[in-house]
């Protein structure tokens, strides 16, 4: 093993060293707090672990988690699908990107519970209205981010492939989908973490299972423990998320930025 | 024009500017290049050569007049930056140019004559530029290209550099005869690789002057390039 990789390897381990130090503070700062409160408002990390049991035993966790991420993952593809070739069109052409500024502007504007809301009247409360509501509120931002991707591409590779006579598809994965990839990890990472967060209203306002639907059934209950418990298993869901495939996968994508030998 | 590779026949090239003037940035051109020559050209910063490569590869085509390609097969080009996509490798670099049937082929001969064999798996951002400008030459010539354009490929390298790049480039020419068209600045430059020169005068570019260098270019020692480079400069001035 190479001095470099060596010294790697312990800066990595001092890292997660300090992120699992600084997760025991918060744990032990919240027990302190919910015993010094010693009320329902705040129950202490014990109790929402006994009642993430209590719920992941009965197979209830699973299920509405699965449906949540089912939920997440298909707004997601969606959005990043859609929002990507508009946004990269639209980097391209001035004309078009001219047009459809101002429909950008009104979509980011749009609160998304006005979204929600109104695809639930006009669609119905279905899983369609619901999902769609969620894309619909992410599209925008990622049209954005890809569209400053696709003013930012170099000129020069672009010629280097007319000159290669490369065509459209070699181009395209060679020459174009590298250079956005900076911009496809930053709207990967904006929309997660912005759709799981408005697909648990999308679930509180139109649908009978998920995390959101159980967060509301549990909040009508008062039971704040379990609320709890089902937030940070999603959060740990996201996390595992996070760690075991964005991470990995932008780095294998941005392994070429190594230092300059 | 049977042993010319490439026909250039151009009436002007002009670009509007904003305040509606219009720059002239090629003028009047005629000429061609016959199989398997080096032909440099040489001119004054600004007047118009890059824009008539561009105009050669396709690059730009708002031009009056006609550019034949005489021979069909690949064109291949160097630019002042070595244009490497810098998330492939060096190998995948020159890989990505070759068609789909000769994507296996071996590289290990090109790399060799190139000193590239341990940097294949190196990304760009690894490379000097010396290095770097090896590996655009290597993309170049897996193509065994018909035509090889050629933009200032060794402007800003130190003179050893330079020099190492020359004799391989010219090596490669004898072992792989391709037609070649560069632009340089360096009359030295020319005077070493070149069999033909275009003189160019200011812009809008035009051919002021044509020298023919009968020498072989392995035959030309120091002094003789020095002469050559003289004879260049004189009919520049």
């Amino acid at each position: 093993m190479s001095v470099a990789t060596q010294t790697a390897n312990r800066s990595r381990f001092a890292s997660a060293c300090m992120s699992i130090g600084s997760l025991c503070v918060f744990v032990l700062l919240w027990s302190v707090l919910a015993r010094w409160l010693d009320d329902n408002t705040l129950p202490a990390p014990s109790v929402v672990w006994n009642s993430l049991q209590v719920e992941w035993r009965s197979g209830e966790l699973t299920y509405h988690l699965g449906m949540t991420l089912l939920r997440v993952a298909a707004a997601f593809l969606i959005a990043m699908s859609i929002g990507s070739a508009i946004g990269i069109w639209l980097g391209m052409q001035p004309l078009a990107n001219r047009i459809a500024d101002p429909w950008l502007i009104l979509l980011l504007n749009i609160p998304a519970l006005v979204i929600i809301v109104l695809s639930y009247i006009w669609f119905g409360l279905n899983e369609a209205a619901a999902v769609g509501a969620v894309a619909l509120n992410k599209i925008p931002n990622v049209v954005i981010t890809l569209r400053e991707g696709a003013r930012s591409l170099n000129p020069e590779y672009s010629e280097m492939a007319e000159v290669y006579r490369f065509g459209f598809f070699k181009r395209l994965r060679h020459v174009v989908l590298p250079q956005l990839q900076p911009f496809f990890a930053a709207a990967t990472r904006s929309g997660i973490s912005l759709i799981w967060k408005i697909v648990l209203i999308v679930e509180l306002l139109g649908r009978s299972n998920g995390v959101g639907f159980q967060i509301h059934l549990y909040f009508q209950l008062f039971d704040v423990a379990t609320i709890l418990a089902y937030t940070l298993a999603f959060i740990g869901v996201m996390l595992v998320v996070e760690y075991a495939v964005l991470q990995p996968l932008d780095k294998r994508t941005s392994r070429w930025r190594v230092s300059h030998g | 024009m049977a042993d010319s590779a490439l026909v250039v026949d151009v009436q002007g090239r002009t670009f509007a500017l904003e305040g509606g003037d219009v720059l002239p940035a090629v003028g009047q051109l005629r000429f061609s290049l016959p199989a398997h020559s080096f032909t440099c050209i040489v001119g004054p910063s600004g007047c118009g050569k890059t824009t008539l490569l561009r105009m050669i590869l396709g690059l730009d085509t708002g031009f009056e007049g006609r550019i034949e390609h005489i021979h069909e097969g690949a064109v291949a080009a160097v630019f002042q930056e070595p244009r490497l996509l810098p998330w492939r490798t060096v190998e995948q670099n020159v890989r990505l140019v070759l068609p789909d049937q000769y994507r296996n082929e071996s590289l290990d001969e090109l790399f060799q004559v190139l000193g590239l064999q341990d940097m294949r798996s190196f990304y760009p951002n690894q490379l000097s530029l010396g290095l770097a400008r090896r590996a655009a030459l290597a993309r170049a010539f897996v193509l065994k290209p018909a035509l090889l354009i050629l933009d200032e490929p060794f402007v800003s390298l130190d003179k050893a550099t330079a020099q190492r790049l020359h004799t391989l480039l010219l090596k490669l020419w004898h072992a792989q005869p391709t037609t070649i068209l560069m632009v340089t600045h360096d009359m030295s430059e020319a005077a070493i690789l070149a069999d033909r020169v275009l003189v160019f005068g200011d812009r809008p570019a035009q051919l002021v002057n044509e020298i023919l260098i009968d020498t072989p270019q392995s035959r030309r020692d120091a002094l003789m390039q020095l002469d050559i480079a003289q004879r260049i400069q004189r009919s520049v001035v």
